[in-house]
């Protein structure tokens, strides 16, 4: 019989920021991502400082991890625009997650480079961006996805139809109720309509107790020790794997390192191990392991954000779906200008998270999206956005390209 | 001379205003001491500029172009921001002590915010009151009554005033119908613009972008001003949407804040146009001429506008205009298309006959530029002189 396997899953991403960009701007000048280094803008800055206060301090502690628990293991997804970032900007947080790789038990999860919303827009495009970030892992990490997640989670029968053909092994969504019913997130399942994939649920409960609840005193489980969480994992009978998705940035960015999280990273293994009916699990290990106990049916999308999981924060507003409209429609007469700095700056401007800072949903998420966005509003992140998009339009336009 | 703004520290068209007149009342044998609320450096040599301050008070400085926001800062070194209101009542006590050991013939006030202040003066020294009204205070707030201790201030003290000037037929009207003001009381002294003020334009637009797009085959619509209910920018996004469903290639440039800034650039992307609307906030100098030439045609589609200059700004740099019919300024120039505010189908009818076609739009600009050749703020001038000798001889006889 299989072990009962906590499958951590730790997502890290940094877009390529616009600059504060005006219609002046526009037809003279091409670096919408070249703020200058003090602005809050300044994605090398910010690459700076998360790679101080949380890749290499979170990857030295992981690796540590790794070394005094050999069942410990964990998975990854690492974006395109990040890995060039770090390559760029901080070389050695990058040799970090390189030296986690290097110990054969953290794979890499397959994704858009761009950390897109391609997929429902353009599959051409979509699939484009897949096969850049699967040539940029093998590159970096030396190794083949083979677990795909959709950007923000994504997730509906059509993605699961798309990685199934595609062959991967599984695909991860989040464990919402509206889908999965009286049903557990707690196994593996398949995606309805498909043959071979497996689907694997976010436990978001137990996630977001860590990635959200976890500092907060007002909370009734605070403080949140290993022990405790790891008892109420073992206390779940009917459990094969508890899928603990979260952002990377939970440790030392959204949790604080003074709200002791990374103590109580260091002391989950140990916990966790003590049963020897425990174990860790990469993601395809999962997939491996355990059997689909059932289909399940999600025709309408479904995303890992905010209190509605689907897709509002992204495309809730005319402002974030007419901007997103519009340089989707750029996109084949930029491709067939072969001019490759246009092509990257047209995928840069791709980044889901450019519709994430307009969004408009102010309260309840909206304190959320105001502490992740580097713009004073959703209005401002708009025009720098249809500035830069009115950017390209010239660049086309001056090669003879009609707009 | 009782003001409250004067360029470049203005926030629209009333600094501006009051600056060309003034120049153009210097020809005359008059002494001209311009009393604003606060210091700054303008560059006028033709008059006296004063900053009323009040006691106590060692600076007052404006934010920048925000309409309601002023920093006193006081003796001691502490600083204290004042909305508009509580700042007009600070501007009358002011100049109440100001006026102390000083003679005036005549008293000037422009606007209400200077209205009571206006009063003091004649309530002190009994010299005559001639109450320039450049706005009221439905106007301002699109057709609705308005702030009622604004419309107050203007109901009191025009009834008080020795004689109003108003700025239109159509604030005329206005205050004849919000105030009872008797007809014969008001005068009317249109706004001009001096030729000689519209200046050179660089070669090189700052709009880059538009210019290139004009190039090849896009036309552009242009609106400047402050974009609260007033200026009616909802019904050109409206009537932008219909334009741009039949003729894709139409840029409209909107340059200016306000409060309905982020409401117009959300109304711009639900209507579908985000792509077509562009919006570069407040701007002066350069930008603010370029804006006027760069485009195809101008668009003021104020829902009640009591002058408005910028349409003879437009023609001034090389762009014909599209007005509101309720606008002061279609009083005075011919060769405009001219709309009620609320037709938007008219509206975007307008606009789009003159986007899709250049010989409309070349011959309504010659023969608006012609007209314009003709404006002057010496024929305003003269007439307000008049108006200053009458009071003047009343006030002795």
């Amino acid at each position: 019989m299989n072990k009962k396997a906590i499958v951590l899953y730790l997502h890290v991403h940094q877009p390529f920021r616009i600059r504060h960009y005006t219609a002046f701007d526009a037809g003279v000048n091409h670096d919408y991502f070249d703020a200058p280094y003090e602005d809050r803008t300044s994605n090398e800055q910010i690459a700076h400082k998360v790679a101080q206060k949380s890749y290499l301090p979170t990857n030295a502690r992981l690796l540590q991890l790794l070394r005094d628990n050999p069942q410990f293991k964990l998975s990854l997804s690492i974006t395109g625009t990040v890995i060039e970032q770090l390559e760029k900007w901080a070389p050695e947080a990058l040799a970090s997650f390189q030296e986690l790789t290097a110990t054969g038990r953290v794979e890499i999860v397959a994704e858009t480079y761009h950390h897109s919303l391609a997929f429902f827009y353009n599959r051409e495009e979509f699939e484009t961006q897949v096969r850049m970030h699967a040539d940029k892992v093998r590159e970096v990490f030396g190794q083949e996805p083979k677990v795909f997640r959709n950007t923000e989670l994504c997730y509906n029968n059509d993605v699961a139809y798309w990685a199934d053909k595609a062959g991967y092994k599984a695909v991860l969504a989040e464990g919402w109720d509206p889908v999965l019913k009286w049903r557990s997130p707690n196994y593996v399942y398949r995606p309805a309509y498909t043959e071979n994939i497996k689907l694997l649920m976010k436990n978001y409960r137990l996630s977001d107790d860590i990635a959200f609840r976890f500092g907060d005193q007002a909370w009734s489980e605070w403080p949140l020790t290993a022990d405790k969480f790891t008892r109420w994992l073992g206390d779940e009978q009917n459990a094969t794997n508890f899928d603990l998705f979260m952002d990377y940035e939970t440790f030392g960015e959204h949790q604080w390192s003074e709200t002791g999280i990374f103590e109580f990273l260091s002391h989950l293994p140990k916990e966790w191990l003590k049963d020897e009916h425990h174990t860790f699990m990469t993601v395809s290990e999962v997939a491996d392991s355990f059997e689909p106990v059932d289909y399940v049916d999600v025709p309408d999308t479904i995303t890992w954000a905010d209190t509605e999981r689907d897709l509002s924060a992204w495309l809730g507003n005319g402002m974030q779906t007419g901007s997103i409209q519009a340089l989707y429609d750029l996109r084949t007469r930029i491709l067939d200008t072969g001019d490759l700095s246009l092509i990257e700056d047209f995928r840069r401007m791709t980044t889901s998270d450019h519709f994430y800072y307009m969004c408009t949903k102010y309260f309840n998420d909206g304190d959320i999206h105001a502490y992740f966005s580097p713009y004073e509003t959703p209005y401002e992140a708009y025009i720098n956005f249809m500035n830069a998009f009115h950017d390209l339009k010239f660049r086309l336009s001056e090669k003879g390209v009609a707009v | 001379m009782l003001g409250w703004e004067l360029p470049p520290h203005n926030s629209g068209g009333l600094g501006t205003a009051c600056l060309q007149l003034c120049k153009s009342l210097a020809k005359h044998d008059l002494d001209i001491e311009f009393v604003l609320p606060y210091e700054a450096d303008h560059g006028i040599d033709f008059m006296t500029i004063t900053a009323a301050t009040p006691q106590g008070i060692v600076s007052v400085v404006r934010s920048g172009i925000a309409y309601d926001s002023y920093k006193y800062t006081r003796e001691d070194g502490s600083e204290a921001w004042l909305n508009i209101y509580d700042q007009q009542e600070l501007y009358e006590k002011a100049v109440a002590s100001m006026i102390e050991g000083k003679e005036f013939d005549i008293v000037h006030a422009h606007d209400w915010l200077t209205f009571r202040a206006a009063m003091r003066v004649k309530e002190k020294k009994g010299c005559p009151v001639i109450l320039h009204v450049h706005s009221v205070e439905s106007d301002r707030a699109g057709g609705s009554k308005g702030n009622p201790l604004v419309h107050e201030i203007e109901e009191l003290s025009m009834h008080m005033a020795d004689r109003i000037i108003a700025v239109s037929q159509h604030t005329k009207n206005c205050i004849v119908r919000d105030y009872g003001i008797p007809a014969e009381k008001i005068e009317v002294v249109h706004n001009s613009i001096e030729v000689s003020d519209i200046e050179q334009l660089d070669p090189d637009n700052a709009y880059r972008y538009l210019a290139a797009m004009r190039a090849i085959g896009y036309r552009v619509v242009v609106n400047v001003g402050r974009l609260t209910v007033q200026k009616g920018l909802p019904n050109l996004l409206h009537a932008a949407k219909e334009v741009v469903f039949r003729a894709p290639k139409t840029l409209f440039l909107i340059v200016g804040s306000g409060e309905q800034y982020y409401e117009l650039i959300t109304l711009a992307a639900e209507l579908g146009i985000g792509q077509n609307v562009i919006f570069t906030d407040f701007q002066r100098g350069k930008r603010l001429r370029d804006a006027f030439s760069i485009g195809d045609l101008f668009v003021m589609p104020s829902v009640s506008e009591p002058f408005g200059l910028t349409p003879l700004e437009a023609i001034g740099y090389g762009t014909p205009a599209l007005v509101s019919k309720q606008s002061g300024v279609s009083e005075v120039l011919a060769n405009a298309l001219k709309v009620d505010f609320w037709d938007i189908h008219e509206m975007a009818n307008q606009i789009h006959a003159v986007v899709q076609n250049d010989p409309l739009r070349d011959t309504l600009l010659q023969n608006a530029q012609q007209e314009y050749q003709h404006l002057s703020w010496d024929k305003a001038s003269e007439k307000i002189v008049g108006l200053y000798h009458q009071h003047l001889v009343g006030a002795t006889a």
